[in-house]
């Protein structure tokens, strides 16, 4: 299977590459159809966050430079990506500066400069306007234009790694003239602008359908005369991934299905059609369990996962925390509910692979019963008559909740059973998604109160840098009343010499020392067992076998090399 | 009949008034939120923005009274002046705009129409069709072979869910024997032969599901009524003054019959406009349905609150038509 597999994978390859030779001018490969099962709602990525809508508008509007599909930055509008060695950041690490390519123009025909790009900023900071990529611009102090193809943006403090602002496909720069009256308060008027955004990428929007249908039309304005191969582009949306999965894999009728999140076996007997094949690529996403630090008793009202509740009465032991580490075997994890979307981890930060650790794989990527049985035996932790463990009247029985979704319940049930060989005893509950990713503070379901002892969940970080990422445990991010239940330190993780080496990363401007430091952090995490990395969650998605140039990208949009692609000859 | 009519009217908008707030305080209590489905790469702090530009920062009752004052009067007025061409103002007011697309939901709504209309729509037309012949050959024939099986079908069509339906016609029709597309294209517009063809290709599938499902309804309810009016004096007395069998069935017997088929018809039809959510999802037909339940899981609230006060509407417009249907159909009844 697997030779066959690679067979048709080399076949595939081939074909592409003489697909690709064979393509010199725009516009001659015809229709070719994407299908979205979530359907996108608006053109205007600054409105609305979701990933659909940024892979959607990343065919129309483009970033200075994206990440490729190994993660490495590469300059789209710029001639160059800037770094301290070519003069481009500057030494103190409070500016850098962008060069724009000199010829490129708006799908419309009038130039772009880097007016358009100072307009972005300013588009996407301006007060009630409610962008949802403002976290992108943060800590930039001013963004201006020495000339007409020079951007300059100076930054409130240091910064050591400062590709984040118009880097991306969550940073695009828009037209200013479509959107200069589009500003703050009045951006949710300008329907049109919003469906229908003047770019510069390989497509242009020719009607707007929210939530249904998009069509494009290659853009004659285009840089490159030979490229997008195909004339028109039909991003459909609806539906559920299993019929997307089929409308790709077994009845043909669509070139390229995005996020197909659908049960491994399923997969597999769709795959027999012979039609398409599956794409994966992995960027920074784990499934983890958070594990909390402080007591989640019922009992205890208002009061619980604050820090007034105290400490958790078993889970604060150490060693109970590793013990539910060591009981679960994450190969059956993965082949359960992920199959080739899935690989089992020990870490948080799971790429890229220069961020990778490697320190704890011989502990914990193993399962270990008998250890974690050792190990809670010597912690005192007794087998009751029930067959639960516990001590001094504490008993090792959590609630264990996630949202609602069908492979997480099964990952639920699986836990729950291996934890149970350990004499660890789980109560399994979940909350519709909206409702436990909604941060409402008056629901007592959502993941930032984590009203339960265990939850699990899915988190990962945008672009190549896990610096913020790493600094979401810290201390004073550590959710609670206070501050309205917002901060991202779900686990009540608090170490201040963590806090410490998170403050170094920032000052860090060397790469691999950043590297190192990224690795010693993450390492902290999953020896002092603030979460349990369960899975590295890889994003599949399906292609049509008469679809060429598709380079799997984790972390950029899926559609980032659209400009490429063509019809299989 | 008119006054009772005007009466049941003036009714009718203090009820709505009272509907529209139970299910805006439903929408605001419902642990929903807007920012839910966004990737948690966005920090806290942008969700609180995101929240406030969308007006969620101001209190309950203000919200309510805005929404009033957009439907009830923006929106309006904005109809008459696109269909009018005068302006009111400067022209330009706050209309109900969607969370999710941040477009106005009466556009959104205009553009669902035609799909839901068609593939719903139709459905229901071809179910009462098929419905209404089978349910009087059942009566007539009661517990014959073609009873029996109709009966079943029924049973079959009416207990089987559409998403059983709607998958199991695409495994065969689509993927097996490749005849109809499983996608439904919003984009094709009819303009010849080969075009109404493929209209009609894409329409197959999710009509049969529903004509199906609304069939093995109505098609009980006729049974019945024929099955009450078939033993009543009046067809024997027909019988016996010797008119044909056919006509006592058919004029007599049916139009008697149809007397509480019609107003359960006729509480249908709200129910094509509200779509049919699961088969519009299956063949990604994005009507009404479609629209209504990503409103739901986005808590796109202003989409949602608009979309079923308007079905509410309907059901209450509806309720009063089958009403007075019932009072002409069946002289009988007098309202006055």
């Amino acid at each position: 299977m697997n030779k066959l597999k690679l067979l048709l994978a080399g076949t595939v390859a081939a074909l592409a590459l003489a697909g690709s030779a064979a393509h010199a001018e725009r516009g001659t490969d015809g229709d070719l159809k994407i299908l979205f099962w979530q359907a996108v709602s608006t053109m205007n990525p600054f409105l609305s966050g979701g990933t659909k809508e940024v892979y959607a508008s990343s065919m129309v509007i483009e970033p200075l430079a994206r990440y490729d599909e190994k993660g490495e930055l590469t300059p789209m509008l710029v001639t160059e990506i800037p770094t301290v060695d070519n003069g481009g950041v500057a030494k103190d690490l409070l500016s850098m500066t962008w060069k724009l390519k000199p010829d490129v123009k708006w799908s419309d025909g009038t130039p772009f400069t880097a007016e358009d790009v100072i307009f972005t900023w300013k588009y996407c900071t301006a007060p009630d306007g409610g962008c949802a990529q403002a976290a992108q611009y943060e800590g930039v102090k001013n963004v201006e234009a020495p000339d007409p193809h020079t951007v300059k943006i100076t930054f409130e403090e240091p910064k050591p790694y400062p590709y984040s602002a118009f880097v991306g496909a969550q940073s695009p720069i828009i037209q200013a003239a479509q959107f200069k009256d589009c500003v703050g308060a009045k951006a949710p008027g300008c329907t049109s602008a919003n469906f229908g955004p003047i770019g510069t990428g390989p497509f242009v929007v020719k009607e707007f359908k929210p939530n249904d249908v998009v069509t494009f039309t290659a853009n004659p304005n285009y840089r490159d005369p030979a490229k997008p191969a195909f004339a028109t582009v039909t991003l459909k949306g609806g539906g559920d991934a299993a019929s997307a999965a089929r409308a790709v894999l077994e009845t043909g009728e669509y070139d390229y299905g995005w996020n197909m999140q659908v049960e491994p076996e399923v997969l597999d007997t769709m795959l027999k059609a012979g039609k398409g094949v599956l794409e994966t690529a992995f960027g920074t996403q784990v499934e983890r369990i958070n594990l909390n630090h402080y007591n989640a008793d019922p009992a205890l009202g208002d009061k619980r996962s604050t820090k007034e509740a105290g400490p958790h009465p078993s889970l604060s032991d150490p060693a109970v925390r590793r013990a539910l580490s060591l009981a679960l075997d994450r190969d059956v994890l993965v082949e359960a509910g992920y199959g080739a979307a899935g690989k089992p981890t020990c870490n948080i930060v799971p790429g890229p692979p220069a961020y990778a650790s490697t320190k704890n794989d011989s502990w914990c990527l193993k399962q270990d019963v008998e250890a974690a049985n050792k190990l809670l035996d010597d912690a005192g932790w007794a087998k009751g008559p029930d067959g639960i463990r516990a001590k001094n009247g504490v008993k090792l029985s959590f609630l264990y909740s996630t949202s609602t979704n069908s492979v997480r319940q099964a990952t639920q049930e699986l836990v729950k059973a291996m934890w149970a060989e350990i004499g660890v005893d789980a109560e399994l509950r979940n909350a519709s998604a909206s409702v436990f990713f909604g941060g409402d503070p008056a629901s007592p379901d959502t993941f930032q109160k984590f009203y339960a002892d265990v939850e699990m969940y899915t988190n990962n970080f945008d672009g190549g840098d896990p610096e913020k990422y790493l600094a979401e445990w810290l201390c004073d991010k550590v959710p609670g009343p206070s501050n309205g239940w917002q901060g991202q330190n779900i686990p009540r993780y608090c170490n201040p010499e963590f806090d410490k080496l998170v403050g170094e990363l920032s000052k860090t401007a060397d790469l691999s020392k950043r590297e190192e430091i990224a690795k010693q952090l993450n390492d902290m995490l999953t020896e002092e067992g603030a979460h349990i990395p369960l899975i590295y969650r890889g994003q599949v998605s399906s292609r049509s076998l008469k679809l060429a140039g598709v380079k799997m990208n984790a972390w950029d949009s899926e559609l980032w090399n659209v400009a490429d692609w063509s019809r299989a000859k | 009949m008119f006054t009772y009519t005007l009466r049941r009217l003036l009714f009718a908008i203090p009820t709505l008034l009272i509907i529209s707030f139970v299910i805006f305080a439903l929408l605001d209590l419902a642990p929903n939120d807007p920012t839910g489905d966004l990737p948690l790469t966005i920090p806290p702090e942008v969700r609180e923005q995101i929240r406030a530009s969308l007006g969620l920062d101001q209190p309950f009752l203000i919200r309510y009274l805005k929404w009033l004052q957009q439907f009830f009067v923006n929106e309006p007025l904005n109809i008459l002046e696109s269909l009018t061409g005068w302006q009111f103002g400067d022209g330009s007011r706050m209309r109900v705009l969607s969370w999710a697309t941040r477009s106005p939901v009466v556009d959104l709504i205009v553009q669902r129409l035609p799909q839901t209309l068609w593939v719903v729509g139709l459905a229901y037309l071809f179910g009462v069709l098929i419905a209404i012949p089978i349910g009087v050959i059942s009566a007539y024939r009661q517990y014959s072979i073609f009873d029996q099986i109709g009966t079943f079908l029924a049973m079959v069509g009416y207990s089987v869910p559409t998403f059983f339906t709607g998958v199991l016609l695409i495994v065969i029709f689509s993927s097996y024997l490749q005849w109809f597309p499983s996608v439904y294209d919003t984009n094709l517009r009819v303009t010849d032969v080969s075009t109404f063809l493929a209209q009609v290709k894409q329409m197959a599938l999710p009509v049969t599901v529903l004509a199906l499902y609304n069939a093995s309804q109505i098609t009980r309810f006729v049974r019945a009524s024929m099955l009450d009016n078939l033993h009543q004096d009046y067809v024997r007395t027909a019988r016996a003054k010797g008119v044909r069998e056919q006509a006592v069935l058919l004029v007599h017997v049916l139009r008697n019959s149809l007397i509480p088929v019609v107003t359960v018809i006729a509480l249908g039809v709200p129910t094509i406009f509200s779509g049919a959510i699961i088969t519009e999802q299956i063949f990604r037909v994005n009507g009404l349905g479609q629209l209504l339940i990503t409103a739901v899981q986005g808590a796109d609230i202003p989409l949602v609150q608009t979309l079923t006060f308007i079905f509410a509407v309907l059901i209450v417009l509806f309720n009063l038509i089958a009403d007075v249907l019932y009072g002409i159909l069946d002289p009988r009844i007098r309202y006055d």
